[in-house]
């Protein structure tokens, strides 16, 4: 260790603060001109504390499982009545769905339309959810080799949960639509009008910007749109519901409670994030 | 580990150090651990602001009882980390955090005297100022208006947590030599 003389020591731990200060305004600055760099040490700092965050997943799982089951054998009765009428519901509509896949099998053969392919997916762990009061982004853990890639879309079991923003060796950051950077191209199920999810930090993200003169009705499904190659058309986003300051949508994933996530590769490149969107090259003056 | 053969030569002095270097560098440790606690998935508190800023707290007791522990290089780093981790706006943690340290340094002599009642009254004060700032820095850093309730309950959990986590940094201050 370099020996300083007391005085110069003292001066420079009372230096120290205003220095930090500067470089605090300096580092805002940096991560407002430089998003590449910062998105890699924020991918790095994911990478090494994934692992940890995954080691305590079982346990917190556990945990949760727990406060679940209590939950639940509180709720037991009224669970069960819930349950009982639910399941009377559904089975009509399995019956329905059944004649409709039926019907929907029959009039392919006749138009001789391709089936959906399906799309190959990868499923990844929820090990931690980062956010705070200012964003609604969650941690995923993954295997070294794996093949997600910045856009991919993430689903729960019941529907749309966000897209993936940032990918290292071993975690992916999730944007969940709540997030308020996240704009996600939706459509009304019923009336095929289209419009912009906006996520705005809290549990439901805003419905705006729908084109054609039929508003959306509360009540209504919302899917995605394929609007600008982002997403695949049709997938279960949510509800729509009368906000306070007008309409949101109620998303159908759970997205206070994701275990895990399917992230699904359909292909598309859409809407890439500004720093991979490659300019056209421009025209050569003159002289080349 | 030290078996007896092969013991260093001053092995007093050695694990001493260790000892005490252990010791010295637990307010950075605990801060850093309490701030991953933060991100685990407990259900729905997390999504809506509902977490502790555990970072406000460790800067604001370190910085009252053990300056020496929370020099500004470890609240600069601590508030970078906190940055990265939740994918904000880089600098808005660091710079906050910062001015509490310098803050809470100004007024260390009468506030570290008081009763843990007054010090908790000094802590809602100073994070009422520190997350007000925050959110002005938040707005100008995106030139958008940012939501106020998540930030209102994060404060409100942020003070009212408090407690818990003084006691247990008073467990991890006992541990330490005393000054």
């Amino acid at each position: 260790m370099i020996r300083l003389s007391v005085p110069l020591r003292q001066a420079l731990a009372r230096l120290m603060l205003p220095v930090l200060i500067a470089a605090s305004f300096g580092l805002m600055l940096i991560g407002k001109a430089d998003t590449v760099l910062i998105e890699r040490a924020r991918t790095q700092l994911a990478d090494l504390v994934v692992p940890l965050y995954a080691a305590l997943a079982r346990p917190i799982g556990t945990l949760r499982e727990a406060i679940a089951e209590v939950r639940g054998l509180i709720l037991l009765r009224s669970e069960n009545a819930r349950l009982r009428e639910e399941n009377e519901r559904l089975r009509r509509w399995y019956d329905r769905a059944l004649a409709l896949e039926a019907e929907n099998l029959a009039l392919r053969r006749v138009l001789n339309a391709p089936a959906d392919p399906t799309p190959i997916f990868t499923t990844a762990r929820v090990v931690a959810d980062v956010g705070g009061a200012y964003a609604r982004s969650a941690l995923l853990a993954l295997e070294p080799n794996h093949s997600v890639r910045k856009g991919q879309v993430a689903v729960d079991a019941a529907g749309l949960v966000g897209r993936i923003s940032e990918v290292g060796d071993r975690s992916a950051r999730l944007l969940l639509m709540t997030d308020i950077n996240s704009r996600i191209p939706v459509q009304v199920e019923r009336t095929g009008t289209r419009a912009i999810l906006a996520g705005t930090n809290g549990p439901r993200p805003r419905i705006q910007h729908w084109t054609g003169p039929e508003q959306p009705q509360p009540g209504d499904r919302i899917v995605t749109s394929s609007e600008a190659g982002a997403m695949p058309a049709g997938l279960p986003v949510g509800i729509v519901r009368e906000g306070r300051t007008g309409l949101e949508v109620e998303p159908f994933a759970d997205l206070d409670r994701l275990a895990f996530v399917r992230l699904h590769d359909f292909g598309l490149g859409g809407i890439l994030p500004p720093d991979q969107v490659v300019r056209p090259p421009r025209p050569r003056g003159r002289g080349g | 580990m030290a078996s007896p053969v092969a013991r260093p030569p001053r092995p007093r002095g050695f694990w001493a150090r260790l000892d005490r270097l252990a010791r010295d560098s637990a307010p950075g440790a605990v801060a850093v651990l309490l701030l991953l606690a933060t991100g685990l998935p407990l259900g729905s508190v997390a999504h809506h602001g509902g977490m502790p800023l555990t970072t406000l707290a460790s800067v604001y007791f370190w910085t009252l009882y053990r300056p020496g522990l929370m020099p500004p290089w470890l609240v600069f780093g601590l508030g970078v980390m906190a940055d990265l981790l939740s994918a904000a706006p880089l600098g808005v943690n660091p710079l906050t955090l910062l001015l509490l340290h310098g803050a809470v340094l100004t007024q260390r002599r009468v506030l570290a005297r008081q009763s843990f009642l007054l010090v908790w009254v000094g802590f809602a004060l100073f994070a009422t100022a520190i997350l007000a700032l925050h959110w002005t820095l938040r707005v100008l850093l995106a030139l958008s208006l940012q939501p106020l309730g998540p930030a209102l309950l994060e404060c409100g959990v942020t003070i009212a947590v408090y407690p818990l986590l003084s006691w247990l940094f008073v467990r991890v201050e006992r541990s330490l030599e005393p000054v």
